[in-house]
């Protein structure tokens, strides 16, 4: 009996504390959180300030006066006839072809890596896997004198045809995925008659959706992000990129209209933000499985 | 040649009693078909990278400006670099300090956020998201251009720091000693990839090792300096190869913050190269100093990896 007792005490005690050690855990991790995202909802925040309120009452994270003002602003751009649709619509070009023509090569390559046996495969895996660890530094130069003497510079030319070979970190990330199909699936289609073209079309490619989507997402986040091979190629305004257009923005002239900054560098994000929620779960999966593979 | 017929032959062991006619061409049309399938690789591959690389080798030994031809100079370049460029120099000290001082944190920020997501909570999936929203965004130009306004004179940061008693107007930009910790800075709060990595690596550990080390009575800094450590070194090892690679080649968020001011402490290596081959037109210059961070990176890789016996943990088989 006396046992019993002395041995539910303590268990009543640790209950408690369990509880308020749970609390704090949360309280700790929603603290780092709210720190971690505060500049981004400022920003957020900011966009619908009116000018002096973005000074005035700067950390608010809730305008008093909610106002659209800054993004009809923003969006003029630099002229009438060169406003943020021109620049989207780059955007959309750039990371919308490049991502397809990306997806679609590097799953053609993965193919032949993953369900052909040809001579000196391996090598050229191997070969693949250390482009990766290249920094692209050693071939920006030269790259840029080719696309120069082909009359490429201001034209969207630099940014997509190099999308069309695939991407050794898309095909390795394909190849992982396509091994795991059972070869009974693609030897039993072969059986049946089936071109290895077919195949590919019609059985492996509805196979690995998955990794097409997450793939897709990656390659869009970064060539909707890329600023630098822009940067290189793109001097004329009306090639603009979103992210070339917010940079010359924020670094006019005199009177920075910051307001209207934060009404375009917010709006830019929303495409990506909208992609990681929506495929969250894709993307999560994506970066464990190659990170631990790699 | 032979040896590769012989493979073929090999190869194909298992199908002995089919004639040797059919098995060659079976073989002939799985090499033209992988060569298919390969071709937009391997074509990119020639185009855009080999033969670039080769043409970078050589460029390096030369002056060029696009405009005239290239003129051969031998090991200049290099000379140049070394002896006569005092901000090649601060272009590498930038990036050393950068690499020695932003890889480890966002490391160690990554690992602590990781171990406290681990415990198994519910809400995880909201946490994880919202410890990962910064890294989908950080690498925009829509945050590189916040990032200059919060760490401006009269920016958030001071604005926050003076209104809980701090009164501060320091241009955290314009000041040598803090221009590159803003960025250091920028680069830890991108901690969402090796976060992720690190998680699922925590989820391989096998709860049974932590029974057991209870069972023995084992607290909990011994339970993570014994087992968690050892059993997520191999993906330490791996995040610790991939930040050091690109943070020795971090250019975007310095070109858009600092752009190497103030008095170059923010000119990190990529940044100088660009200003020196696309800004100057000093392509072969450009090209000298891709050749050597090439290199470097290759020799702190290959440091890393010589390192890793002596603190990456392999389990070895059944035992």
């Amino acid at each position: 009996m006396s046992t019993t007792y002395t041995t539910s005490q303590p268990a009543g005690g640790t209950r408690t504390s369990k509880l308020l050690r749970r609390i704090g855990y949360h309280l700790l991790l929603l603290t780092t959180c709210f720190v971690m995202i505060y500049p981004i909802l400022w920003m957020l925040a900011s966009s619908f300030k009116e000018e002096q309120e973005i000074w005035a009452n700067m950390a608010s994270l809730i305008p008093t006066a909610p106002t659209l003002h800054n993004y009809v602003d923003g969006w003029r751009g630099f002229s009438s006839s060169l406003t943020f649709t021109t620049f989207y619509l780059n955007s959309f070009i750039y990371a919308g072809v490049g991502t397809l023509a990306r997806v679609a090569s590097s799953a053609l390559v993965a193919y032949a890596f993953s369900r052909i046996r040809f001579w000196g495969r391996d090598f050229w895996f191997g070969i693949m896997m250390l482009t990766m660890m290249l920094p692209f530094q050693i071939v920006l130069i030269p790259q840029y004198i080719l696309f120069n003497q082909l009359g490429w510079v201001n034209t969207f030319l630099p940014l997509l045809v190099p999308r069309f070979f695939g991407e050794a970190f898309f095909i390795f990330m394909a190849v992982q995925f396509m091994r795991g199909i059972p070869q009974e699936l693609t030897d039993a289609a072969e059986i049946d008659g089936c071109n290895r073209i077919g195949t590919f079309t019609r059985i492996m490619l509805p196979l690995v959706r998955p990794v097409l989507i997450t793939s897709g997402i990656f390659s869009f986040y970064w060539l909707w992000d890329d600023f630098f091979t822009p940067l290189i190629y793109l001097s004329d305004p009306k090639l603009y990129t979103v992210s070339l257009a917010i940079r010359a923005f924020a670094d006019g002239s005199s009177d920075t209209n910051w307001g209207a900054i934060f009404a375009m560098s917010t709006l830019s994000l929303v495409p990506v933000i909208v992609i990681f929620f929506a495929f969250q779960r894709y993307l999560v999966e994506g970066i464990a499985t190659t990170g631990l593979k790699g | 040649m032979s040896e590769i017929k012989q493979e073929a032959f090999s190869g194909n062991a298992a199908f002995g009693s089919s004639p040797n006619k059919r098995m060659l061409s079976r073989r002939a049309r799985d090499n033209l078909m992988g060569y298919l399938f390969l071709s937009p690789w391997l074509i990119g591959f020639v185009v855009f990278l080999l033969l670039p690389m080769v043409a970078s080798l050589v460029l390096s030994f030369t002056d060029y400006n696009i405009f005239s031809d290239p003129e051969w100079v031998g090991w200049g370049n290099f000379e140049r670099m070394f002896f006569e460029d005092p901000r090649y120099w601060r272009s590498v000290k930038a990036t050393l300090y950068f690499v020695f001082t932003a890889v480890p944190l966002r490391l160690i920020v990554a690992l602590a956020v990781a171990l406290m997501l681990n415990r198994g909570t519910r809400l995880v999936g909201l946490y994880r998201a919202a410890y990962y929203a910064p890294s989908i965004v950080g690498s925009s130009v829509a945050v590189a251009v916040m990032w200059r306004q919060l760490f401006g004179g009269d920016g958030l940061i001071n604005f926050l720091l003076t209104s809980i008693g701090i009164h501060s107007d320091l241009r955290w930009l314009g000041n040598p000693k803090t221009a590159i910790w803003t960025l250091i800075i920028l680069a830890a709060w991108q901690f969402g990839s090796p976060m992720l990595i690190f998680l699922a690596g925590l989820k391989q550990i096998p709860q049974e090792l932590y029974e057991a080390a209870s069972i023995d009575g084992a607290n909990e800094q011994t339970k993570f300096g014994r087992i968690t450590l050892p059993m997520l070194s191999p993906i330490i090892l791996f995040n610790l190869v991939m930040q050091t690679i690109s943070g020795f080649l971090i250019f975007t968020q310095a070109y858009l913050v600092t752009n190497g001011r103030p008095l170059d402490t923010t000119l990190f290596y990529a940044l100088y190269l660009y200003r020196r081959a696309f800004e100057d037109h000093q392509f072969g210059y450009g090209s000298a100093m891709a050749w050597i961070i090439l290199m470097v990176i290759a020799l702190f890789t290959f440091l890393i990896f010589r390192s890793s016996p002596y603190w990456v943990f392999y389990e070895t088989g059944e035992d």
